[in-house]
């Protein structure tokens, strides 16, 4: 950026001669001042307002909460309210359940979908073609959400959490498939002839050599998924809606039962707490997290 | 083929694998992969989607045309019987008309949204970078925690009515979410609001490709800076935009927890997406017609997804 802003002073100098060219000049100059402003009250108006409503309501009771405002509590009762909703929501519970169903799911859909990827991108032909293009389908199409409940219950595993598993390992397996087979096209197969010609097993090889060289593409993935099933609420509902407390479908819980009383400062006490977590890794690991975000997407 | 021979031939020397990159569309690949690479791998990845992906998708194609529901136990075919009810009701068009409209709007603002401030936030400065790390938050944050975030704000005495009412002088009470023609607009708002950080980061490494030289030129020639962006740079983010728009339509017609959060499907069920129905018939025991309409999202995701890619495809090439 810096050789383009030098240039841009160049060119307008060389315009400055002929007079009518000037106030660009300084239009432009103004703009590089204005900017930092505008970006700051942009996210103070798109982000700052409601967050900030919902910091405060979270504090207020539930008289002064009924309409939520950016007013700071007349009356604090934080700790309380982050007690009830603590209790009432189960939120302990629900953070359990809630890593209880992602650590397996991201566990399995990144082990199973590589071993997958590395063939599928080693091995041509038509039929692998064809299989490659059904592998990838479920990124776009959407899961049948109803018969997969008629499904689990069949095989006797509906509102557990494998079957919860296998639903989502089911639904992002598709995601895996493509970003990892379009990663390993771009590993050099020589990489792997050395342990062959040891001796290696492909099992070996995939896990000694390929697997750790997936890390870059792994970790995209697993940001990406791990985003959607910690935040997800409609298949849970079918899934696992009140037989295992998820932190989503508790706040859902919470909420409908809530919405007739105007239980806001319990509402939003229990979405301060759910996104805390999440923002605690975001914090940490911004950098990776945007970078990974941008590497998977921009193919 | 003669390259395939050759390639057997000379299999231990390490210049055989670059050979082994290009279609093979006939007879068996390269006998060493038969050892290599087994085709048992596909095995575990793919028995998880056949049970827990396409399993259900086939039930989806029988179950449609049953009468399973909760109030007895026995199934029955019934034909298209789901179909011609939901049909003569007007339920099946009017959820599918307000789930398209509803993808179409959300792909409008969320990619609005991200292009606008990928472009205010484009260069690397402090300001930008905690911006942009700041205006990822939504995208992080649950769905359902947003639609009720803003159901908060957006109540007739909410937040957002206050301010107005404030900056004004004149008491402002719109009820946001209570029109059954804008609210479907104002829920789509919020939905891009959710996902406009994924979009900006998306766009700004779209603007990152461009080469400065291309600026550079177009400078010289006299453009103005909105010149460059709708004749230079906007193009070459073609990329870009058939990713966010593609993934925002088609992924948009699969909604339920924003619209569920905020209006439940209201007012009058103006704001009735086909996820919605689902829920609601499922919850009701009409297990048969919420299949149907599952069915029916299917189709739909499954007939635009085709045309959408291609489409965004083909712009991009031409560009």
């Amino acid at each position: 950026m810096t050789t383009s802003t030098t240039t841009t002073g160049a060119v307008s100098s060389t315009r400055a001669a002929t007079a009518p060219r000037r106030p660009r000049r300084d239009r432009v100059r103004g703009w590089d001042r204005v900017q930092p402003v505008v970006a700051v009250l942009v996210v103070v108006l798109l982000l700052g307002v409601p967050l900030w409503m919902v910091v405060v309501t979270s504090a207020k009771p539930q008289a002064e909460a009924q309409n939520p405002n950016l007013a700071l509590p007349q009356q604090w009762q934080m700790l309380e309210n982050y007690r009830t909703v603590w209790e009432d929501g189960r939120v302990l519970d629900a953070f359990v359940g809630s890593a209880l169903i992602l650590a397996p799911t991201i566990a399995i859909v990144l082990t199973v979908g590589s071993l997958a990827s590395w063939i599928l991108a080693r091995r041509g032909g038509r039929v692998l073609a064809v299989v490659y293009a059904i592998g990838i389908s479920g990124i776009v199409l959407p899961p049948a959400v109803v018969t997969v409940v008629l499904l689990l219950r069949q095989l006797g595993i509906d509102g557990t959490i494998p079957g919860m598993v296998g639903v989502y390992v089911g639904m992002y397996l598709s995601t895996v498939i493509f970003f990892v087979t379009g990663f390993v096209r771009t590993v050099p197969p020589e990489l792997e002839e050395a342990a062959r010609v040891d001796g290696a097993k492909p099992l070996t090889v995939f896990f000694r050599i390929i697997l750790p060289l997936l890390r870059p593409v792994l970790a995209t993935a697993t940001i990406l998924i791990s985003l959607y099933v910690w935040n997800d609420v409609f298949y849970a509902f079918f899934v696992v809606g009140g037989r295992v407390d998820t932190l989503p479908l508790n706040l859902f819980q919470v909420a409908s039962a809530g919405l007739y009383l105007e239980n806001w400062h319990l509402i939003f006490a229990y979405v301060v707490l759910m996104s805390l977590p999440l923002l605690v890794v975001f914090a940490v690991a911004q950098r990776r997290i945007i970078s990974g975000v941008t590497s998977g997407a921009v193919k | 083929m003669a390259q395939g021979t050759e390639v057997r031939e000379r299999s231990a020397t390490p210049s055989a694998p670059s050979a082994r990159r290009g279609p093979r569309l006939f007879g068996p690949a390269d006998p060493r992969h038969a050892s290599s690479y087994p085709v048992s791998f596909l095995l575990p990845a793919f028995a998880v989607l056949l049970v827990f992906f396409f399993l259900p998708t086939v039930y989806n194609f029988v179950y449609a045309f049953t009468d399973w529901s909760s109030f007895k136990a026995e199934i029955n075919f019934v034909g298209a019987d789901n179909f011609e009810r939901l049909l003569s009701n007007g339920d099946l068009l009017r959820a599918l008309r307000i789930t398209v409209v509803y993808a179409v709007l959300v792909a409008l603002f969320q990619n609005l949204f991200g292009l606008l401030l990928a472009v205010l936030l484009e260069n690397d400065t402090r300001v930008n970078r905690l911006s942009r790390v700041f205006l990822f938050i939504p995208v992080l944050m649950s769905a359902l925690a947003v639609g009720y975030i803003f159901q908060a704000l957006l109540k007739p005495d909410g937040a957002l009515n206050a301010v107005l009412t404030r900056v004004s002088g004149d008491e402002v009470s719109t009820a946001w979410l209570g029109s059954t023609t804008w609210t479907i607009v104002v829920v789509a708002v919020i939905h891009g609001w959710k996902w406009m950080g994924l979009s900006m980061l998306i766009y700004l490494a779209g603007l990152k490709t461009i080469d400065g030289q291309l600026i550079e030129a177009s400078k010289l020639d006299g453009t103005t800076a909105w010149q460059r962006f709708v004749h230079v740079r906007f193009p070459l983010l073609a990329p870009a935009v058939t990713f966010n728009v593609a993934t925002a339509l088609l992924g948009s017609l699969n909604s339920f927890d924003i619209v569920q959060a905020t209006t439940g499907g209201g007012p009058a069920r103006s704001t009735e997406l086909l996820n919605i129905f689902i829920y609601r018939t499922f919850g009701q025991g009409l297990f048969a017609q919420a299949t149907t309409m599952s069915l029916v999202l299917f189709l739909t995701v499954a007939l635009m997804a085709f045309p959408v890619v291609g489409l965004l495809r083909r712009r991009e090439n031409v560009l």
